[in-house]
């Protein structure tokens, strides 16, 4: 359509709206052409704005909703489905005193703002996603994290990845510890893919009793639109259309897009919000994250069907000369955007005068649905809030796709013929100090893990067990999950694995998987190789999440993870929220007694895994082959299996087979529970069985006298069971046919195992 | 026994304070609003938690010590009250000038979070007289908990046996490799001259059930209620 581009009288622009102007603020020519179309005039600049940070990526979605949609977001426990509020909302029961409960929980990157200054990135995001558990009505109780760096070595040129490091851990740590909020578990990955765009991937879990809910909608015409928290300033201005774009510019140039985060503001900001939602005088809140008070305005309205009429001149600014467009995209941290029922504009003043927490009304909701915004007495927004949105006329893209070309190379190579090039003890030796397996103690004593006194199980477990005080008995198991290697060489079998191990390491605690929040970290979607794997991993997460009946429940998608044209691997961090019903009934992965039997659960002598391992990395410096084989139908037969020997009491101690394979496992066994084992596999002792990464294994430890019990459940659930050793005080060894490999004490693992990332971060 | 647990804004183990007093008490234990001027009356013992009181960008507790609810607690503690000084709390008591030294960066540079043996050096305090064991395990959670004090403060701390706390081994042995932060002498917690003000680094309220794998911590509150009821029957 032709439409004149001009601008009403009454309309004030900045700056004049041409094609270059639109070009700068990351909008495509069609794209623009849309907005002209949409408003049937000319944008003025502001207006520009919003645009192009409400049709990023990062706020809608534009090229992975069509994708998204095929997850399955509702059923089982699901109070609130996908995309409906700020976090996800699940079921967890009911309390003595009648209570009914839920868990906000939800996981988000920031991966551009980390790379670029990774201790305030890495800690802005962590309060982002804070706030939006809290801004829920849900009190955080625990928050995990998944990192993604490039290779950790003493080589001159990775001496950015022990940088980002350091920086990033001091952030999460800094920001979170001070919050208040235990930082129980997450995963840290080390690869060279990520070297120059590491990702950040930060997790929240909050508890709220059902019915007690915040909604992130601007209810009732005439309301008070106030704005809680911190003064607005020029910090983190485009974040949103930084997180949509790849690197081409140096890190260093791009700091001033980065927010800085203030974690005394954001404490007191949560008690503030509790408050403010148990008064029972707040219609509606949301966050202030990415774009700001744009985003809220417009998000809030769009839910409601109402409008907003906003006076700029009233925010509450660092800096007085900041114009419209920079207040409306600003990314200033710890605010929020809340609509008071009207008359009760005291009542949230005097709660937040106790907390010392600024409040000031803003605006009011109107009934036409359209945002009227003004700066300096001139208007500079009058639009619908409907096209700004996803679900309304955000633009919805179905992208090109095509089969990465290494898939037919990869997929033709058989890492299970290769020579033998070290013996299997170097190369044990070699992946147990291999960063990725080694302790991560120098990371995770950094985080306070047990503020709240709710933390069963941290880094002792597979997961992290939270008992919930609000319901006596119960706990919850938290885990995060994604090996990236699989879904770069299967997008679909390593979207699966990711939610399969989630599911796992939920299992081996005891914990029945319930749902998933998780985090799309991918390159550029419009190379149609990369929208390959994005569609492929998306598929396999949907079919396992529908074998383990664990919906999803919201996340975040992160395209653009490139640097120096080339793409990250493909990396949908799957956070995993599992419940345990009695939570004396749960395990360690550790040993736990001398004379307990090990037992594998699951295939022994396998013929496959080496494709995407650890082994194949660290031992032939190859990331290749087809990922392990994964049979969705034997996998929840072992997870139920499993559960059910923990809450049976019939196991002491249960943790799956991950990276480095089975004889990594046993040592991982041997180093938590400072006990010993004699492993005798009475198979070959190919790399492939020791090291090999098959899926669906399991292995546990118990008492001699329940092994009969754990053989019928075996049977029961046709899983295959491998009596394969004992353990011991000390001494660990592991001996098959023809002979024994290897024969050491858990000193000396525990020694490797723990020192491999210390020594290199002191080097 | 009452115990009321002061709220700074930026406090964030003041729940598990509440929660952890409340259980060894056997009654509610009362929040204390930083602002307030007063602490009821039936209060018995008052703890400061951890946390981060005003944000602690300046050093930690330089701030809090001017607050109102402070100058009430330096009163309550000269009247011979019992005061409990938890982490930032135990910074806070510094600051204030209730207990002698100061707090360091940790020698690692780095926050710390684990687990801790501690070999308790006198159970003839309110605060230790029911702890059985000679060395008891609770865990550390900060970035500054490097105790420091001139030689002659140490000397008299040593002297006079307030030193109740030290980082130690498994067999109570204060070696280096046992001090996480590089406290002088492997200090912990410490005592007032009087008794009746104790602070430490690390966190007895967080291991106080079994449920959690530990319950050492409760044996402190557990003596401070003893000892209570004990002067209240003298």
């Amino acid at each position: 359509m032709s439409v004149e581009p001009t601008l009403p009288d009454h309309l004030f622009s900045e700056l004049p709206v041409t094609a270059q102007t639109t070009k700068e603020v990351g909008l495509t020519a069609a794209e623009y052409d849309n907005i002209l179309t949409v408003l049937g005039r000319t944008p003025t600049y502001t207006e520009l704005g919003i645009f192009s940070v409400m049709w990023s990526e990062h706020c809608s979605y534009k090229n992975s909703i069509l994708q998204l949609k095929t997850l399955p977001r509702s059923g089982g426990r699901l109070l609130v489905e996908a995309g409906e509020e700020n976090a996800g909302l699940v079921d967890i029961g009911t309390s003595p005193d009648g209570k009914q409960w839920a868990i906000a929980f939800k996981i988000e990157s920031h991966n551009h703002p980390s790379a670029i200054e990774p201790v305030q990135g890495a800690a802005t995001g962590v309060g982002g996603i804070l706030r939006d558990i809290f801004t829920m009505g849900a009190r955080p109780i625990a928050a995990l994290n998944s990192l993604r760096f490039g290779n950790l070595d003493e080589k001159k040129e990775n001496a950015r990845t022990k940088f980002l490091l350091k920086g990033v851990v001091n952030g999460i740590s800094h920001y979170g510890n001070a919050f208040g909020v235990p930082t129980v578990g997450g995963e840290v990955y080390f690869d060279d893919c990520y070297a120059g765009n590491p990702l950040v991937n930060a997790m929240a879990v909050g508890i709220v009793e059902v019915g007690k809910t915040a909604s992130a909608a601007a209810e009732g015409v005439g309301n008070p639109v106030m704005i809680l928290g911190s003064r607005t300033g020029r910090d983190g201005i485009h974040g949103a259309s930084m997180a949509s774009k790849e690197f081409d510019e140096s890190p260093e140039d791009m700091r001033p897009t980065v927010q800085v985060g203030d974690p005394f503001a954001e404490k007191t900001l949560l008690e503030a919000t509790l408050e403010l939602i148990a008064s029972g005088v707040v219609t509606g809140m949301q966050d202030m994250g990415a774009a700001g008070i744009c985003c809220s305005t417009s998000e809030m309205s769009a839910k409601s069907g109402t409008g907003m009429s906003i006076n700029l001149d009233l925010v509450p600014l660092r800096e007085p000369e900041m114009s419209a467009y920079e207040i409306m995209l600003s990314e200033s941290q710890e605010r929020m955007l809340v609509v008071v029922e009207k008359g009760k504009e005291h009542i949230a003043k005097a709660i937040c005068d106790k907390w010392d927490v600024p409040i000031t009304q803003i605006g009011e909701v109107t009934g036409d649905g359209i945002l009227h915004i003004s700066r300096n007495g001139k208007l500079v927004v009058e639009m619908s809030a409907k096209p700004l949105v996803l679900g309304g006329d955000a633009p919805v893209y179905e992208r090109e796709w095509r089969q990465a070309a290494y898939f037919a190379e990869t997929q033709a190579f058989k890492p299970e013929t290769l020579p033998t090039t070290v013996s299997h003890e170097e190369a044990f030796w070699k992946l147990l100090a291999s960063p990725t397996i080694a302790s991560k103690r120098w990371i995770y004593e950094q985080y306070d893990s047990q503020v709240g006194s709710n933390t069963v199980l941290r880094a002792d477990g597979d997961a992290a067990v939270i008992r919930l005080k609000e319901i006596p008995g119960k706990a919850i198991a938290v885990a995060t999950d994604c090996n990236s290697r699989y879904v770069y060489l299967n997008p679909y079998v390593g979207g699966m694995i990711a939610v399969a191990e989630a599911a796992r390491n939920v299992a081996c605690v005891g914990a029945e998987p319930v749902a998933i929040t998780n985090c799309l970290n991918f390159g550029n979607p419009y190379n149609p190789e990369v929208y390959w794997q994005f569609r492929e991993a998306v598929r396999g997460m949907g079919d396992a999440c529908r074998a383990f009946n664990t919906p999803v429940t919201g996340g975040n998608v992160s395209f653009h993870n490139e640097s120096r044209n080339n793409a990250v691997f493909p990396t949908p961090t799957i956070g995993m929220l599992g419940l345990i019903d009695d939570v004396g009934k749960t395990v360690g992965s550790g040993f736990q007694s001398e004379g307990d039997a090990i037992v594998l659960l699951g295939n022994l002598a396998v013929t496959e895994g080496l494709g995407g391992s650890e082994y194949l990395k660290t031992i032939h410096d190859t990331i290749s082959g087809n990922a392990p084989a994964l049979n969705l139908d034997e996998e929840v037969r072992l997870q139920t299996l499993v559960i059910a020997a923990i809450r049976g009491g019939v196991v002491r101690s249960a943790h799956d087979c991950t990276e480095g394979g089975l004889a990594i496992a046993l040592a991982e066994k041997a180093i938590k529970g400072g006990l010993g084992a004699v492993i005798d596999l009475e198979t070959s002792l190919s790399a492939t069985v020791l090291f090999g990464e098959a899926q669906s294994r399991i292995v546990v430890s118990l008492p001699e006298s329940n092994f009969t019990q754990l053989k019928s459940l075996c049977v029961h659930h046709t899983i295959e069971i491998h009596r394969i050793g004992t353990v011991v005080h000390e001494k660990f060894s592991i001996a098959g046919l023809p002979e024994r490999m290897l024969e050491t004490t858990v000193a000396r693992l525990t020694d490797v195992f723990e020192n491999a990332i210390p020594n290199v971060m002191k080097a | 026994m009452k115990f009321g647990v002061v709220i700074f804004p930026g406090s964030n183990c003041d729940r598990d304070a509440l929660y952890a007093t409340s259980l060894a008490a056997g009654r509610e234990s009362v929040p204390l609003w930083h602002k307030d001027t007063s602490i009821p009356a039936d209060v018995e013992c008052v703890v400061l938690p951890g946390g981060f009181s005003y944000g602690d960008y300046l050093r930690c507790g330089a701030i809090a010590r001017f607050s109102p609810i402070m100058q009430e607690v330096v009163r309550f503690a000269e009247r011979g009250g019992l005061v409990l000084g938890i982490c930032n709390g135990f910074q806070i008591l510094m600051e204030a000038g209730l207990l002698p030294g100061v707090m360091l960066r940790n020698s690692s540079l780095h926050f710390i979070c684990r687990d801790v043996r501690l070999k308790v050096e006198n159970t003839d305090t309110a605060f230790t007289n029911a702890v059985t064991k000679t060395v008891v395990t609770f865990p550390i959670a900060h970035g500054e908990g490097n105790y420091f004090a001139d030689d002659d403060t140490i000397k008299q701390l040593e002297d006079e046996n307030r030193i109740v706390f030290r980082y130690s081994d498994a067999a109570g042995r204060a070696t280096p490799e046992a001090n996480p932060n590089g406290s002088r002498n492997n200090i912990a917690g410490i005592i007032n001259k009087q008794g009746n003000v104790l602070g430490l680094m690390p966190h007895p309220e967080r291991v106080c059930e079994p449920v959690l794998g530990n319950d050492d911590g409760m044996m402190l509150f557990t003596s401070l209620v003893n000892s209570f009821v004990h002067s209240f029957e003298v």
